[in-house]
């Protein structure tokens, strides 16, 4: 599966980090860097992810 | 054998989370999502902020302001039937009434029905006079926030200081007022709400506290001091009733939205749940007082949270106890971000950690709010997410659930 984030609407809420840290990180810059290439395993977190990104930023599929 | 019929009512965020957290613990349920607006599922935090700026500023269509709103579903049509835009008056022994007098029949009902902007009980100036809750609401405020037009807002809570802030940054003069000592005082504690009047003052909004609204005459907003003001566009924003009046004779405790459990379970009633803005819960990360909580993160933890008691009580399988969700918020305000972990309404004391009060807008600055000498909830205001999250997850620590602390 892969994930992808909108960061044109992104407004760094970080909820996506919380949600799932495997998957979101922040780099040094602060800026949002995310795993494009998830496993099945994962993918119950990236939703949960989704569904907490208050801007709908990002996109499972 | 047919599974369980489920009756949502509420087709908003705790509603919609609802459906889709049901269908996939329990696939042979038949669920209906009943919604009183004619909308399909929508997000109202930038109804204040970034989506009303382009709505009113006449850089975003009606269709392309609704589109940036539409909480995306994994639903598919097959999976919920949705009745919109008619409400529910009704509920009984067998299921929900309609307001056409219909009965959906129903094993359990979730209630999901949210809150309402409180008025002012006071008449005149009809035409001008706003709140934003909705949708439509919006629609009907957009046109009216013209650069250089005179608009008073009346409650500085959050979507008064946003809408407040909103206003500004599209031309408006603005008259912010609040019968309280300082904005958003509850949520933020003292010293934190009044560097925020101040960021509000720098911002050329005329901020007038401890004064409540009298009486309104044609254009005019007089205060309980004598003074009037001249008002273009009046916004009513002094908090909300939780719509709840459907539930009557539901045995339900109404008192302030639906009293729930901790698997949000309506106390009183029988297969009734509750979640969302109106679900009232004790939290044990910090005591045992049910409180509902408006923030945005609330509709996801109890949606999952109701799914799984329907699914355990049809299933029969075991249920964990406990319910505790870190509440967390935050609000734009002149491209600052108010970023809240934790419950910082009940704290005693606040703490500066990082920065300086004296430069909200400029640089971050953090805040640490405690009760009984234990840290309970963070606040970063102008701060990213990667410098809050140390924070955040010594909070995290720090709130282990207490039993009937
Ligand atoms: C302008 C605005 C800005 C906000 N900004 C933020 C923010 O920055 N951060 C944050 O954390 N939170 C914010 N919030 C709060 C957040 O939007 C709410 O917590 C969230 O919408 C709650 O979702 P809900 O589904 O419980 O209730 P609601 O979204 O209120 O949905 C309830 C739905 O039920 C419908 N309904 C009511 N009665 C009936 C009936 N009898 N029959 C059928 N349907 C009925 C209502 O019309 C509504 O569609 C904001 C809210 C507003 C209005
Ligand atoms: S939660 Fe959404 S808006 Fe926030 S950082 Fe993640 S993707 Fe961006």
């Amino acid at each position: 599966m892969k994930v992808h984030v909108n960061i044109d609407i992104c407004l760094l809420h970080g909820q996506c980090v919380i949600a799932a840290p495997e998957i979101f990180s922040f780099d040094d810059n602060g800026d949002l860097v995310w795993v494009a290439e998830i496993d099945d395993s994962q993918v119950a977190d990236a939703e949960a992810a989704s569904d907490a990104c208050p801007e709908q930023a990002i996109i499972i599929g | 054998m047919a599974g369980p019929q489920i009756t949502i009512v509420g087709a908003s965020l705790a509603g919609l989370r609802t459906a889709e957290a049901l269908r996939a613990s329990l696939p042979d349920a038949s669920i209906t999502l009943i919604g009183d607006e004619p909308h399909a599922p929508y997000n109202r935090p930038p109804l204040s902020k970034e989506v009303m700026e382009g709505f009113a500023g006449g850089g975003m269509s009606e269709d392309e302001a609704f589109a940036r709103l539409s909480l995306r579903s994994k639903l598919s049509p097959d999976d919920v039937q949705m009745r919109l835009g008619m409400p529910a008056t009704g509920i009984d022994p067998n299921g929900v009434r309609m307001a056409d007098g219909t009965l959906i029949p129903s094993d359990w009902v979730v209630a999901a029905t949210g809150i309402r902007p409180r008025r002012l009980p006071l008449h005149g100036n009809e035409s001008i006079r706003h709140v934003l809750r909705g949708f439509d609401d919006a629609r009907a405020l957009a046109p009216m926030l013209r650069p250089g037009a005179r608009m008073v807002v009346i409650g500085a809570g959050f979507i008064g200081c946003e809408i407040a802030a909103t206003g500004r940054k599209l031309g408006l003069h603005v008259t912010l007022i609040e019968p309280g000592p300082q904005p958003m005082l509850r949520a933020l504690g003292t010293r934190v709400a009044a560097a925020m009047a101040a960021l509000h003052r720098r911002h050329g909004v005329t901020l007038l506290t401890g004064r409540a609204v009298e009486a309104f005459t044609p254009g005019k907003v007089i205060l309980d001091d004598g003074k009037e003001i001249e008002a273009d566009v009046i916004v009513e924003a002094l908090g909300s009733l939780p719509n709840t009046e459907w539930l009557t004779g539901s045995g339900a405790d109404l008192s302030d939205g639906v009293l729930v459990d901790d698997r949000m379970l309506a106390t009183g009633a029988r297969n009734l749940l509750a979640v969302g803005d109106i679900a009232r819960f004790a939290n044990p990360l910090f005591d045992d007082v049910p409180r509902r909580v408006e923030h945005w993160c609330i509709p996801g933890f109890s949606a999952r949270r109701a799914a799984e008691t329907i699914a355990a009580q049809e299933t029969g399988a075991p249920q964990l106890p406990g319910f505790a969700p870190l509440p967390s918020f935050w609000s734009d305000q002149y491209g600052m971000r108010v970023q809240a972990f934790g419950a910082p309404a009940l704290a005693e004391t606040q703490t500066v950690i990082e920065g300086d009060l004296s430069q909200i807008g400029e640089a971050r600055v953090i805040i640490e709010y405690a009760r009984g000498g234990a840290l309970i909830g963070v606040i970063g205001l102008g701060a990213l997410p990667a410098t809050i999250a140390k924070h955040r997850a010594r909070l995290t620590a720090a709130l282990s659930p207490k039993e009937n602390a």
